[in-house]
């Protein structure tokens, strides 16, 4: 579904990532981990247009992302929920919602999708006209996930969800990539949270200064003490 | 008191909020490109400039003014949405003084082209028919055309708000003008929205020029002096804030108005003494989010 080869990206002059190769099939969960600073956040965002300079080829369903602006790869299919969250102000959290769809197709569905959603996020749900940055900071990422999930993507990336959020939630929110999954959505995601991000995932890439050191399956990398402790803030 | 009496403050009150309306018009339009595009649009007044003559020009066409009413803002806003295209787009990115100074220059282009077309002294501009004269608002005869203004105004700013809250492409527009980066991962062509907005906000200007022609006649430089006077709106109220350029304008207005009416020599310096004091307490302008410039 995605195929990445020599992707390099820049801030400024200084060179952050260089020659990754990355693969995701259809329906897999492939997870990125690395140190702080490895290059993942740079990765994604390379991956969806967010970048100022990119060298190389990303190739998502046969077509080349890198020379579209973000809006295009957005309707091609490709969702990113950033690792700030960027729940926007001033909105509630049904308008957050619907800005997940005003570019979308599915647009006309708006009431029946955010129904759905609101049945998958209980959470949410009940805070649907509350002002969403009023909400707790595990409650704005699952409403950043369902602001990128609700109009149906085939890929999405998720960077750092579990970050500053407690544990009820974080196992929550792992059975609910979990279901995606299931439900054939393609996942991409960047988790300090190793050890849970390698129990759902089916692969792996660790990332450090830039480029890819390692790749595996999950379960092989699972059981690489030694290739955790290296590459692997823990 | 000879002359003050209660009628005569209760009808310069109306005056001033009809004068505020057209504050108003103006400035909600410069906020929306502010707070949307961090355009400092200094060319705004020249824009307003040109709906009055635009407007000048369908009548002396031999239209009405109710053609200039529809005809007016959608004239200016499609020059609005070229000068956007054309010149403002490629200087994003390069920070807010490149657009500032290409607006600035832009204004004194368009008063010169205009002086060079219509000539240098003004015109006056006919109030049309149905509403001249005055009608009896309670406290006193107040002139009907005044009247007219508000109530456009007022039409204007409810049909803004209803797209702002209640449309699709309103709720773009809000969460834009907060994080334009979301916007786009979420898919939206955010360079087509900045198109857009600012044919909106200029096209209001061209409105707010035709509005003001018939109180005050046209001439070349009369969006040079409405301008520094939105500033002062815009301030008051808070950059990027159509809630208080609303609040601000009328204010503005009002304090115009009666400052002309107690002591008329105090009328022009009057709304900076207001700036001043608002600044000292509420740096920010009554809704503006602090540290927006920084
Ligand atoms: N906006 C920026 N400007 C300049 N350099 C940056 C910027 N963002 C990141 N970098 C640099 O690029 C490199 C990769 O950063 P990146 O954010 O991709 O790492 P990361 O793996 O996501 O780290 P973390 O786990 O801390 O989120 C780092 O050396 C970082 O300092
Ligand atoms: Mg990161």
């Amino acid at each position: 579904m995605l195929q990445i080869s020599n992707l390099n990206a820049w801030y400024g002059a200084s060179h952050a990532i260089q020659d990754i190769n990355i693969e995701v099939a259809k329906g897999e969960i492939v997870c990125l981990i690395g140190r702080n600073g490895a290059g993942k956040t740079t990765t994604l965002k390379s991956i969806m247009g967010l970048m100022d300079k990119t060298r190389g080829s990303a190739v998502f369903k046969g077509k080349e992302l890198l020379d579209q602006p973000a809006h295009v790869r957005f309707a091609m299919g490709l969702a990113y929920v950033p690792e700030e969250r960027r729940i926007v102000q001033g909105l509630s959290v049904r308008e957050n919602l619907r800005l997940g769809l005003v570019a979308s197709p599915q647009k006309k569905k708006e009431a029946q999708l955010i129904e759905g959603i609101a049945e998958i996020f209980p959470r949410l749900a009940e805070r649907l006209d509350q002002e969403a940055v009023t909400m707790s900071g595990g409650e704005q990422q699952m409403l950043a996930i369902a602001r990128a999930m609700i109009s149906k993507p085939d890929l999405i990336m998720l960077d750092e969800p579990s970050e500053g959020i407690m544990p009820v939630l974080v196992d929550e929110m792992f059975e609910l990539f979990r279901s995606m999954k299931a439900q054939g959505t393609t996942v991409l995601l960047v988790e300090q949270n190793v050890e849970l991000a390698l129990d759902i995932a089916d692969r792996a890439y660790v990332l450090d200064q830039g480029t890819v050191v390692h790749q595996a399956t999950a379960k092989e990398l699972l059981a690489d003490d030694a290739i955790k402790e290296r590459y692997c803030s823990v | 008191m000879t002359g003050l009496s209660f009628d005569l403050i209760a009808l310069q009150l109306f005056a001033g909020l009809a004068l505020g309306a057209i504050y108003v018009l103006f400035a909600i339009g410069l906020s929306l490109i502010f707070g949307m595009l961090t355009v400092v649009n200094f060319a705004h007044g020249a824009f307003y400039m040109v709906g009055a003559y635009v407007g000048l020009y369908i009548l002396m066409l031999g239209g009405n003014f109710w053609v200039c009413l529809i005809a007016v803002p959608l004239v200016v806003g499609l020059f609005g949405v070229v000068v956007e295209r054309f010149l403002i787009r490629p200087l994003y990115g390069r920070g807010i003084d490149y657009p500032l100074l290409l607006t600035f220059g832009l204004s004194y282009v368009m008063v010169e082209l205009v002086r060079i077309a219509f000539g240098k002294s003004g015109y006056p501009f006919d109030t049309p028919e149905i509403l001249q004269g005055a009608v009896d608002i309670g406290v006193g005869y107040f002139p009907l055309y005044r009247l007219f203004v508000i109530g456009a105004t007022a039409v204007v700013l409810l049909a803004l708000w209803l797209f702002l809250e209640k449309t699709s492409f309103g709720l773009i527009i809000r969460a834009g003008a907060r994080d334009p980066q979301i916007v786009r991962v979420l898919g939206v062509n955010v360079a087509q929205v900045w198109l857009i907005v600012f044919g909106i906000g200029t096209a209001i200007a061209g409105f707010a020029g035709l509005l003001a022609a018939p109180l005050q006649g046209v001439i070349p430089e009369m969006g040079g002096t409405i301008l520094a006077e939105a500033f002062v709106v815009t301030v008051v109220g808070g950059m990027g804030s159509i809630g208080g350029a609303v609040l601000a304008g009328l204010l503005v207005g009002v304090v115009v108005s009666m400052t002309s009416l107690f002591a008329p020599e105090m009328a022009k310096v009057s709304i900076f003494a207001l700036m001043a004091v608002v600044l000292i307490v509420r740096p920010q302008g009554f809704f503006g989010r602090a540290g927006l410039m920084s």
